[in-house]
């Protein structure tokens, strides 16, 4: 891996400090430009109007630049659009660390997802109810335990 | 009408004026939960909203960016829907139009998920994912007013009444789009039909269909709409923060 792009890697997100960008899939490609040294960095939104995407941009550059690359380029593409499929289980570990239960698998063959139980990421129990369909941000929806009583943020499944 | 450009220009005016309407009911929401999932809809509304207005201003090629079009333009020059100018109403009318458009905007986005342009394609398939969580969210509203109270039950199916003659103008033909909003009727109404018969409520019969919103001919309320989202942009042109 170059150093560009385990800088770029190692960028968290703005909104979920614990988890990085490559962890969360909004990191799609870091390519190095022979000859020019340019480093194009490609990402992808988690959803289209997160508006977190302009601070991360920011971050890329300064962290890119912070390496010793002054020429940085930050693409966006939205094809394919973005899954809670491509979050590692690295990051679905740092979220669950975090309290924050990570994201069931999406239905593959639908568009309209599935409700399925999400596990308490304190206590572990299945003993769960939805208290808000939308959360703090844009990813994130709000549930409760009712094995343990705590409220607890989870990601949505996309 | 003809090309992506006026394509493209009218579904990123539908999703932006969707958006700042949404957006009204921030701190006035019946509860604290459906304050945050309507702003959130608002968001996503705003985020396709972007992304379109952004690619009809590159199909134009006079030089307009997102900013251009949606602050620099007067109510004859829009090309949205008039489903989604019209005021947001009591709650039961607000989750009324979440429901029909967003039972046109999920077949309609994933239609252009699977167009010849790529960028719209890109946008359809980005877009679908959220719009299918936002049917989803006023499907359960709907379900849930027509069947509580008789009064919840007598306010939604008004509400489904006051916006109803604003769908026939969702799927006019339009032969030379990307996709032919006609050709979608028949998913919107079996969609539609089923919650509303889940909800014990009936589907309208409406004969009065307006109208001219394609053409920028729109109701009263798009200009005050308009006034308070394009106020602090004229007043401060090229204003940053």
């Amino acid at each position: 891996m170059s150093d560009a792009r385990a800088a770029v890697a190692a960028v968290v997100d703005p909104e979920i400090r614990v988890v990085t960008i490559e962890d969360l899939g909004i990191l799609r490609d870091v390519e190095v430009e022979p000859g020019t040294g340019r480093v194009v960095v490609t990402i992808t939104p988690t959803y289209t109007g997160c508006p977190a995407m302009d601070v991360i941009r920011a971050d890329i550059r300064r962290a890119v630049t912070a390496a010793g690359h002054p020429d940085v380029e930050v693409r966006t593409v939205h094809s394919p659009a973005w899954s809670t499929d491509w979050i590692s289980d690295a990051g679905r570990a740092k979220l669950a660390a975090a309290g924050i239960a990570p994201p069931a698998p999406v239905r593959r063959d639908g568009v309209v997802p599935l409700t399925l139980t999400v596990r308490c990421p304190r206590c572990g129990s299945p003993e769960t109810e939805q208290l808000s369909r939308f959360g703090s941000t844009a990813c994130k929806a709000l549930w409760r335990c009712r094995a343990c009583s705590e409220p607890f943020d989870t990601v949505k499944a996309l | 009408m003809n090309g992506p450009f006026a394509f493209t220009l009218a579904l990123g005016d539908d999703a932006l004026i969707a958006a700042q309407r949404l957006a009204e009911w921030t701190t006035r929401a019946p509860e604290m939960e459906e304050d945050i999932a309507l702003a959130n809809i608002a968001l996503d509304q705003l985020g396709a909203a972007r992304l379109l207005l952004s690619y009809a201003g590159e199909l134009e090629g006079a030089g307009r960016d997102e900013d251009a079009l949606a602050y620099l333009r007067d109510d004859r020059e829009f090309r949205n829907c008039l489903l989604v100018e019209l005021p947001n109403g009591d709650f039961a009318v607000t989750m009324a139009k979440l429901l029909l458009l967003s039972a046109y905007q999920l077949p309609l986005y994933t239609a252009l998920s699977r167009c010849a342009d790529e960028r719209l394609a890109a946008i359809g398939g980005k877009a679908r994912k959220e719009s299918a969580y936002h049917l989803d969210h006023a499907a359960l509203w709907v379900k849930r007013l027509g069947e509580g109270t008789p009064e919840s039950h007598r306010r939604m199916q008004a509400g489904i009444e006051e916006v109803w003659p604003y769908v026939g103008e969702l799927f006019a033909g339009w032969p030379q789009a990307p996709v032919d909003p006609a050709t979608l009727r028949a998913d919107f109404d079996e969609v539609v039909s089923a919650v509303l018969a889940e909800a014990t409520l009936t589907v309208p019969e409406s004969a009065w269909a307006p109208a001219g919103g394609r053409d920028g001919l729109h109701t009263e309320h798009l200009s005050y709409l308009l006034a308070e989202m394009q106020v602090l942009h004229r007043a401060h042109p090229g204003a940053r923060w």
